[in-house]
């Protein structure tokens, strides 16, 4: 397996070569443009035989991969912050047609003020739209969330649209070494899309999304919803699969990092986890008990993974790189409500905006959570915001 | 394996799924077949596909689903479709 180094979007790229992806369609905006200014010139060097839609906007460009998909193409497109919102319509669109896609997120804040570092606020804005939501934490996993997004996609439990997150230049930007698969291990594994769940074709007339009777409607958004809960199995499998593949194999839905015999754990997801780790390692050391669950799937969401694992922790911190402006951080609200509020749990708001959360950070807040936790036995904070 | 609880937001046309849509016309388009140059723009133009393409290019009208909105009428070049009001002497 060739061993290269990648930045995330050019791993990204890679992956989308390696998937044969037929038509890509996507608009320049920071920190996505280099994804897809490297498919450019691979379509133009030959080196992947894609059509390349060149489009006036987002909104557009997941259009016109939309009609693609729709007409039995396997595509792609990519964006970040507000290309992301500006494409919002279609997002809702593309799940509830149910149309096997992949989107690459490179995550990042949206403005006022104008930002253009990692945040988490434009992938969570699209969490109630009905697509598989992945968030990477280096390139290798990157590259891998990329090829498994197609699969878990275009499998007949799901037929959902696939998000793959990114953190913007703390992954898309930095250069990271990435075994690459070989093409035929990866043709083996992922085979040319099927015309399902079904192709629009000329000579067979068929009417996409016309009004229906309002119960009908309703049973459509029941048969999304239990798709999801399929995919929660489907991404599991895919997991294992992977593994068989390639060795590499992450745990599906979440990653548990030293969790087995921790009393404290991190719930987190993206690039700081690599932070977070590195605490829980330092922490150790000392003698206190942490552990990290990483989040990789936003949607579906790990409900019942956490609980099986987190249910009977002393206490859990939930670290969001986003706020639900007057809740506090998305993560922390579905945290507690898997844990039905049993440990204690502590949701911290931090890096938005791309502040720096270094491990030294992580190693301050967990000490002084668990102190808390142990001199008052029970502690409950919905949003500390760290540093402000 | 649950693909039988696959609802998708799409359907197939199939005539008369609204039901016999000829009785919401007030004019009905009758042809001139003499003076019809059998150039088929009534057949591209009709918005509900009840103009009939026969063999020869000739047309008819599918009454049982035509509304009678007469775009027929006006786009034929040569007007040989008039629209016939379907009660006489109404209001």
């Amino acid at each position: 397996m060739p061993r290269k180094i990648l930045t995330g979007n050019h791993t990204v790229a890679e992956a989308v070569k390696l998937a044969r992806v037929q038509v890509i369609a996507a608009y320049p905006i920071t920190p996505q443009t280099t994804i897809v200014e490297k498919l450019a010139e691979m379509v133009e060097h030959g080196e992947i035989e894609a059509k390349m839609i060149r489009v006036e906007s987002e909104h557009s460009a997941l259009a016109a991969v939309y009609g693609a998909a729709a007409g039995g193409a396997r595509a792609f497109t990519a964006t970040s912050s507000h290309g992301l919102l500006y494409m919002h319509e279609v997002v809702w669109w593309a799940a509830a047609s149910r149309l096997p896609l992949v989107m690459a997120v490179v995550t990042r804040a949206i403005g006022p003020p104008w930002n253009i570092h990692v945040s988490h606020e434009d992938i969570m804005d699209q969490r109630d739209t009905g697509w598989i939501i992945s968030m990477a934490e280096d390139n290798q996993e990157v590259l891998d969330l990329v090829l498994q997004a197609f699969r878990i996609s275009e499998d007949e439990r799901v037929y959902l649209p696939a998000m793959v997150g990114l953190d913007g230049f703390l992954l898309s930007h930095t250069a990271m070494p990435v075994d690459v698969p070989e093409q035929e291990v990866v043709d083996s594994w992922l085979p040319p899309r099927l015309p399902r769940p079904y192709v629009i074709e000329p000579g067979s007339g068929v009417i996409m999304g016309n009004i229906p009777p309002d119960e009908a409607f309703y049973r459509m958004r029941h048969s999304m919803q239990r798709a999801m809960y399929n995919a929660k199995r489907v991404i599991e499998e895919v997991d294992e699969e992977y593994y068989k593949m390639t060795g590499r194999r992450y745990g599906g839905l979440v990653e548990f990092y030293r969790c087995d015999d921790a009393k404290y754990v991190v719930v987190l997801m993206g690039t700081w986890a690599g932070n977070a780790k590195e605490a829980a390692d330092r922490l150790r050391e000392r003698g206190i008990p942490v552990g990290v669950a990483r989040i990789r799937y936003v949607r579906p969401f790990p409900r019942e993974r956490l609980r099986e694992k987190l249910l009977g922790m002393k206490g859990v911190m939930v670290f969001d790189r986003s706020v639900s402006m007057g809740r506090g951080g998305p993560l922390h609200a579905e945290v507690v409500e898997a844990l039905e509020a049993k440990p204690s749990i502590m949701g911290v708001v931090a890096g938005v905006g791309g502040v720096d959360v270094g491990v030294r950070d992580f190693e301050k807040l967990v000490e002084d959570f668990v102190k808390k936790v142990e001199e008052e036995g029970r502690v409950y904070v919905n949003d500390y915001w760290y540093g402000v | 394996m649950e693909e039988d609880h696959l609802v998708l937001p799409l359907s197939r046309p199939a005539p008369g799924a609204m039901g016999k849509t000829g009785t919401w016309r007030n004019y009905k388009p009758v042809i001139d077949q003499g003076k019809c140059i059998k150039c088929l723009l009534c057949w591209l133009y009709c918005p509900e596909a009840t103009i009939i393409r026969h063999e020869d290019n000739s047309v008819s009208v599918d009454y049982e689903y035509c509304k009678g909105c007469g775009i027929c009428a006006n786009e034929c070049p040569v007007k040989a479709i008039e629209m016939v009001p379907e009660v006489q002497g109404g209001a």
